[in-house]
């Protein structure tokens, strides 16, 4: 852990600063949207935030940006009819617009059949993830950060690329039956790429707390890894056993996410789809969604209000249950976990807080215990190739590494892979232990290294 | 609107500002959508704020606000400046620009009907009657149809003097089937995948799409897949119809010729380019058919990179890409053009919203067509692979290696299009595929067909992008790689 930033005479306004609203003024503004509304019923949401990002290339900061902005979002429902508006003005004469422009939307189509009537008064599990401190960064603590980093790089005749963001959001849910939710959080995130003219390594964290980031250690470690994968030689494609760091376990299994709504399975576009109740996974593989996990992030409610549940997804490889809003869990029989998306929407629910249980075996014992393998740092572009058998594509990227005889003996040129991902989860041998991880193709989650055996590299591209 | 466009350069000036634009834009969207006959998202929003970009101590702040009034501009331009002075903490050299002149104008596509003015319940009664009729045909399990519309009204100031007016609308719709039979899903979509076709046009794009009258052929075909031979593996002709090869273009040529991308600017997230500085007016990039323009101009067609003005206040302009299958030209703007020695820039700049920085984007990227008839082309093909509507696309970060694949492909046999394939892909080096090309189609099988989601930026931006093509044929490509067992 990082010692907190230095206090340093401002000259320009932190980045949350007092434009974010308070819950109380939340709660006003909710109450003016409903009380100017003639709907069946009436909810609204409330998003606002102030975000700054810091961006760098060629040891240099290039672009250097700040936004803040709210937002109204109101769904009206006239005779089982919904539809949503939404508008970052609030006088009174765009609210009103606002109103009238989800009614017009809500009475110009058919019944729905599968609305139900909007939630009433709900109690959520408490979590806390507003820092402060997160909030306090300004333009010029960001650029010092940066400058550190950029520091690590000349300092090994590398060039850095990255940014450093500060940011802080909240969002308000309030309804006509009473209802209303509230959720502040803060986020910082550094992510870094060091490059040698023949080789590049990167390292990224993201945390709600700035007190957890240390751009000085991630710079390092890319820097780190620059340097060992120099001179990268081409070795032949085909079946490997890999080592995957975090982010790389991330940017797969995040694919999966939406193959546990039970709207997916019910569409029969689930990779999961007959195949609920069965052993889908290695026995070693647990997962759970988990909002209130220590190293979650997000607000402990849904779209619709609703608490969100821990549920236990996978059980020692079999798949025992799926996350289901109130309307998928009416038609499938089940009862709602809370993990419905706002309304409208044509794919119900999804869980945003996945949890891998991880094991006890650092990367350094995988490398170890490894005779002949490939060691991953990222992954890039990955994509569906087969839903139902869950083959995905994508490239190896910044960090690949031959693994021989217990040892990393060097970098490899980049490799395409095809890999079947439920049958990536049946063999992994070991798992390190779980981390909030932060990759590029998936939102964040808690996931820990795994060494694979048989991970699919079909072909070497010319770096 | 241009008021607060003023006051936010004049405080800027103030704070000490050597540059500064500034640009106020109001978005208004509507995103309709269906699901096996029930409606599914139905929504309208609209934004409105100001994003200012500056240059102080020789470098670059850009802050926005939704809080259009004096106080709220003022404070959003003191903040710009200040952002800029703390990059100086780390600055090598000063911004220097390109030059550019003082433009005040107004533009504005052309369009026939404004979607926002067509009945909902005739945009709802069209998008559930394909669906009806994808959901007509047994084995259909999932039904999908979409519709989206963006009206952008932008007005843009710099302190060089520009004052510009622009309103673009924007119109796109698709439909897909999907079918799940033994351990199989296959899927069609219509007019394109991922959201079908999208034009820089009004509700007459609309209507010109006629999806109700391929929703059948769309649920035939996802079915059909089922029993379909499987894409071989190994080396082979292929043929690529308009809309995959408009998607090829995108990341393979598009992508590599963005100069910031190339200068190292978007190495930590989208990565480099392979196609170095010294490449330019050198590189075989691809046969000597192959011609590759990169055009924002109207006449080039209503592509979703088409404007009269970039967001720097740089006019539309077309650049060669790619001449007589030699590499030409890349994307530039104002900061980059004078690193490849351009004495103005290349007009590329744009910002998803007011609240993001303009970047480099592809404008309208196009393949420019060729001579050959489509039906000449098949009779001209004795062995080889037809493939259609993208279903998964993916290439390395310096845009290199890459692998799609399609929803449908279709054996050539002796010149004629003979059993359906299912699971159709290919994969490649990007200069070595290009140079591979020996046939283009004529005009008349050309579409500017449009890409509405291209991701770039920290943070990340989508853009629509604009990508005409014809139906080429290809020679030596490696297929089937993405299904091989291993």
């Amino acid at each position: 852990m990082t010692p907190p930033p230095k206090k340093t005479k401002r000259h320009a306004p932190p980045v949350a600063e007092a434009h974010l609203p308070t819950d109380g003024e939340l709660r006003r503004l909710a109450e003016r949207v409903l009380r100017l509304s003639d709907a069946d019923e009436t909810e609204v949401e409330i998003d606002a935030g102030a975000d700054a990002l810091t961006r760098f290339a060629n040891n240099t900061i290039h672009q250097n940006v700040a936004e803040r902005n709210l937002s109204v979002s109101v769904r009206t429902v006239f005779d089982g009819c919904t539809a949503r508006a939404t508008t970052n003005k609030t006088d009174e004469a765009a609210l009103r617009r606002v109103i009238a422009a989800s009614s017009m939307l809500a009475r110009s189509q058919p019944k729905h059949p599968d609305l139900l009537p909007m939630l009433g008064k709900q109690k959520y599990p408490r979590v806390a993830r507003y820092f402060a401190e997160t909030t306090e960064a300004t333009p010029k603590d960001r650029a010092r950060a940066v400058a550190r980093a950029i520091g690590v790089a000349a300092a090994a005749d590398q060039t850095a690329a990255g940014i450093f963001t500060t940011g802080a959001s909240v969002m308000a849910l309030a309804n006509s039956r009473g209802l209303f939710a509230a959720h502040r959080q803060t986020r910082a995130e550094f992510s870094v790429t060091m490059m040698e003219s023949d080789s590049s390594g990167w390292a990224k964290a993201n945390s709600p707390d700035i007190k957890r980031i240390d751009p000085a250690e991630l710079g390092a470690s890319a820097s780190r890894k620059a340097a060992a994968s120099r001179a990268p030689r081409e070795v032949k494609t085909g079946r490997w056993t890999v080592i995957l760091e975090p982010a790389a376990v991330l940017d797969l299994v995040g694919f999966l996410f939406y193959d546990f709504a039970a709207t997916a399975i019910r569409d029969q576009r689930s990779c999961f789809n007959k195949r609920v109740g069965k052993k889908v996974m290695g026995d070693n593989i647990t997962v759970r969604d988990d909002v209130t996990h220590l190293l979650q992030t997000g607000a402990p409610f849904d779209g619709e209000g609703l608490p969100r549940q821990q549920v236990l997804l996978i059980e020692r490889g079999v798949l025992r249950n799926l996350v289901y809003s109130r309307a998928s869990a009416k038609k499938m029989k089940n009862k709602p976990t809370g993990h419905g998306l706002p309304l409208p929407n044509e794919y119900g629910e999804a869980p945003y807080n996945l949890v891998f249980e991880g094991g006890t075996t650092p990367v350094d014992e995988m490398i170890s215990s490894t005779e002949r393998g490939i060691l991953l740092t990222r992954l890039w572009y990955i994509r569906d190739v087969d839903p139902y058998e869950k083959v995905l594509t994508g490239m190896t990227r910044d960090g690949t590494f031959l693994v021989e005889d217990g040892r990393i003996a060097g970098g490899v040129r980049n490799f395409r892979f095809n890999q079947n991902i439920l049958e990536m989860l049946s063999n992994v041998e070991q798992l390190g232990p779980a981390v909030r991880a932060a990759g590029e193709e998936s939102f964040e989650m808690v996931v820990p290294a795994m060494k694979v055996r048989g991970f699919h590299f079909t072909e070497v591209t010319k770096f | 609107m241009q008021e607060w466009a003023n006051l936010a350069l004049d405080t800027a000036r103030v704070r000490g500002a050597t540059f500064a634009d500034a640009r106020v834009v109001d978005i208004r969207l509507r995103d309709l959508s269906t699901k096996n006959g029930e409606v599914g998202n139905l929504a309208e929003s609209e934004s409105l704020g100001l994003g200012l970009r500056v240059i102080a101590n020789g470098c670059w702040g850009f802050a926005s606000t939704d809080r259009l009034t004096r106080e709220g501009v003022q404070a959003c331009a003191a903040y710009a400046v200040s952002i800029a002075r703390a990059s100086a903490l780390a600055k090598r050299e000063d911004i220097v620009m390109a030059p550019e002149e003082a433009f005040v104008d107004t533009w504005q596509n052309p369009f026939v009907q404004d979607p926002f003015e067509i009945p909902l319940e005739r945009q709802l009664e069209l998008l559930l009657t394909a669906d009806r009729e994808m959901r007509r045909i047994k084995g259909v399990t999932l039904a999908e149809t979409s519709m989206q519309f963006r009206r952008l009204e932008q007005w843009y100031a710099s302190t060089l003097g520009s004052r510009i007016h622009q309103v673009k609308m924007q119109s796109g719709a698709g439909i897909m089937a999907m079918s799940f039979a033994g351990d199989e899903i296959q899927k069609r979509s219509y007019p394109s995948s991922f959201g079908g076709q999208h034009q820089l046009a009004g509700y007459e794009l609309i209507s010109s799409l006629d999806l109700v009258s391929h929703a059948a052929r769309v649920g035939e075909e996802a079915v059909a897949l089922h029993s379909a031979v499987q894409c071989p593996e190994g080396q082979s002709t292929i043929i690529l119809e308009s809309s995959q090869l408009g998607l090829q273009v995108h990341e393979s040529i598009g992508h590599p010729i963005e100069l910031d991308r190339v200068l190292g600017m978007e190495a930590n997230f989208a990565g480099l380019s392979f196609l170095t500085l010294e490449k330019l007016g050198k590189l075989r990039y691809a046969s000597e058919i192959v011609n590759v323009v990169a055009d924002a101009r109207l006449e080039h067609g209503p592509g979703l990179g088409t404007f009269g003005y970039d967001d720097e206040g740089v006019p539309a302009q077309c650049t060669n890409v790619i001449k007589d299958g030699l590499f030409t030209g890349y994307l530039s703007n104002r900061e980059t053009a004078p690193v490849i020695g351009l004495s103005r820039g290349g007009g590329t700049m744009r910002a998803e919203s007011w609240n993001r920085l303009p970047m480099i984007r592809m404008t309208n990227v196009s393949l420019q067509p060729g001579t050959w008839d489509y039906d000449d082309l098949i009779a001209d093909t004795d062995d080889a692979i037809l493939m259609e509507t993208n279903r998964s696309w993916s290439i390395d970060d310096h845009r290199y290696h890459f692998q799609f694949s399609t929803e449908i492909g279709w054996e050539i046999k002796n010149g004629k299009k003979g059993r359906m394939l299912k699971h159709p892909s290919y994969s490649g080096i990007t200069t070595e595929f290009w140079n591979s090309c020996d046939a283009i189609c004529s005009r008349e099988h050309w579409t500017l067909w449009g890409t509405p989601n291209c991701g770039k930026g920290q943070p990340m931006q989508t853009m629509g992008t604009g990508h005409g093509a014809a139906p080429s044929r290809f020679r030596n490509v490696r297929v089937g790689v993405a299904f091989a067992k291993g």
